[in-house]
């Protein structure tokens, strides 16, 4: 009886909390839906729900924004960086963890690349946008190769971790039965390595996703936009409409939104088994 | 046999470890050169020796944005871990809805920080002066992003708004870790409220402790989306972070030489800082 009394306070507390990440939202939610003339410069006119639910402010956003462009390019971007993290980092991981303790090459390389993780991308993006730009790479492209080498220190690093649980004996059984280690690899061990995969496929897409500073130096020139790029390249032109600005910022926010509730649990377990390990 | 398997492992890792090397390692040498010359972003340039290295530490814009970032990366990490403990210990207590509070208090770290700032952007501008004169409190009835003394707080909000969901969740795992017997002998010996949490739950999670303080200062020292959206480094240059003045001067302003050699003043500072917490936590970690 006591300890069902004292949680009362505890739930007061995180319901209070709450309406702290609740407000920016349901503000953002309302004004989106509104028409310019209903801000009047009171807190109710700008908080209260809006007199009719139009979507004229979202239409408008997604025309001045060119939504359906940039949402494409968003989307190709981070599914193709994931794909590729998930073959290339995988297969690194592989070699390297299986070699790192036996052989001075591999464990440097390893170390090599896992202390990438300390290069701080203000050092790297102007010599990238050069070079970039040299390799004709200032597009989608660029920047997907540029997300498969960045995010390469960390995912490593998680493979390699998780391969220290897997027998090197359900290899070698494997070698026995004559197949090479590149069908071993792919027969055997990939999929064991599935929990690793689904980690790695959440925090390389949500990073990609959200990222604004890869895309604004490498694919400045290209005409082309991510989804936040465009909020950033676009702004200016919302000038003093709020309503048609915040329409914005909630279609931007939409996608993530629905995967979020889609896969919750998924995007909670592999952000803590990332942080973790 | 020995042989294949040897020949497959290099046939794996010198490609990868090649495409490495030329988008992180080339760029991280070539970004070094260039901090030894005077060179614009276009056009000739000269070597000029460690003349940039010298004007960076009698340049005053280059401090300030130094002092900014610091003041910025250890106000928001105290505040951060203070309230996701407060908050993990909340959700980890026997409660009703565990999960739906859960998974709402992470909901934040999944937004976009650009699109966060630009609402938090309207926040402070209008509603907040707003909500203030209703109130009745002076202070706040102009914008608090207008203001060089205050527009860094607005800053740490929006940083702390995201990142508290982040280091929520990994005090939560942390929690889980702790056996509820250390509970319940430590119940015995008549330990409750903050001397439970400071003698019993808080040694046990430091490990998890350790990982937030890593990721809360790498990720606010290098801060640059939330400026961007919020101040674009205004009023007057007082909220200038590094990542950001490196940005805008290096790119665009001319200053592609000088911004290199900060870039790798910032590059040493960042390892050393990381070099220097994972010392420090692993000879924490082993004196339990």
């Amino acid at each position: 009886m006591m300890k069902r009394k004292a949680n009362w306070p505890v739930m007061a507390f995180l319901i209070l909390g709450l309406t702290t990440i609740a407000f920016p939202l349901y503000m953002t939610f309302v004004i989106a839906f509104k028409q310019p003339t209903e801000m009047t410069n009171s807190i109710s006119g700008i908080l209260s729900l809006p007199k009719s639910w139009s979507l004229d402010n979202f239409r408008e956003a997604m025309r001045v924004t060119d939504f359906w462009h940039s949402l494409g390019n968003s989307l190709i971007i981070t599914l193709v960086t994931v794909a590729l993290s998930i073959l290339i980092h995988s297969l690194m991981g592989y070699a390297l963890g299986r070699n790192k303790a036996r052989s001075k090459f591999y464990g440097f390389v390893y170390l090599f690349i896992v202390s990438g993780m300390f290069v701080p991308f203000a050092i790297l993006m102007m010599p990238l946008a050069k070079q970039t730009a040299e390799m004709g790479l200032g597009n989608w492209f660029g920047v997907v190769l540029l997300y498969v080498v960045f995010y390469m220190p960390m995912n490593v690093l998680l493979y390699s971790g998780y391969l220290v649980n897997i027998p090197i004996a359900l290899e070698e059984a494997s070698r026995v039965d004559g197949a090479s280690t590149w069908t071993t690899y792919w027969k055997i061990i990939f999929p064991i390595m599935r929990p690793m995969h689904a980690t790695v496929a959440i925090l390389t897409a949500l990073a990609v996703w959200n990222d604004v500073m890869t895309p604004l130096i490498i694919m400045a020139g290209s005409n082309q936009n991510t989804l936040p790029l465009a909020q950033l390249n676009f702004q200016s032109q919302f000038g003093t409409n709020y309503n048609l600005a915040f329409a914005s910022y909630l279609l931007a926010l939409i996608p993530i939104l629905i995967f979020y509730v889609v896969c919750q649990k998924q995007i909670l377990n592999g952000v803590v088994n990332g942080a973790v390990k | 046999m020995k042989n294949e398997r040897k020949r497959t492992f290099l046939l794996i890792t010198i490609p990868i470890l090649a495409l490495f090397i030329c988008f992180n390692t080339i760029p991280l040498i070539r970004g070094v050169v260039y901090s030894f010359t005077n060179f614009k972003g276009f056009g000739s340039y000269d070597w000029v020796g460690f003349r940039n290295y010298i004007d960076l530490f009698s340049d005053v814009r280059v401090g300030k944005s130094y002092l900014f970032t610091f003041k910025l990366a250890i106000v928001t990490t105290v505040v951060v871990n203070v309230i996701s403990l407060m908050l993990a210990l909340a959700l980890n207590s026997k409660i009703r809805a565990k999960s739906f509070f859960r998974g709402a208090y992470f909901l934040p770290n999944v937004l976009g920080a650009l699109v966060v700032g630009y609402i938090f952007n309207y926040f402070f501008t209008y509603i907040l002066p707003a909500l203030a004169d209703m109130a009745g409190i002076n202070s706040l009835s102009t914008s608090i992003l207008s203001s060089q003394n205050t527009a860094w707080i607005g800053i740490m909000v929006v940083c702390a708004w995201q990142a508290i969901a982040m280091n929520t969740i990994i005090y939560i795992s942390g929690l889980q870790t702790v056996p509820e017997d250390v509970y319940e002998a430590g119940g015995l010996d008549g330990a409750t409220g903050w001397k439970k949490f400071r003698y019993l739950t808080f040694p046990l999670i430091i490990p998890f402790f350790s990982i937030n303080m890593v990721l809360c200062v790498k990720n606010f020292l290098m801060v640059f989306d939330q400026i961007m959206a919020l101040t674009k480094g205004g009023p007057a240059q007082s909220t200038e972070s590094i990542s950001y003045l490196i940005y805008n001067n290096g790119m665009s302003g001319g200053q592609f030489g000088f911004q290199s050699a900060n870039a790798v003043i910032f590059f040493i500072v960042i390892v050393v800082i990381s070099v220097a917490q994972m010392k420090f936590s692993s000879r924490k970690e082993e004196q339990l």
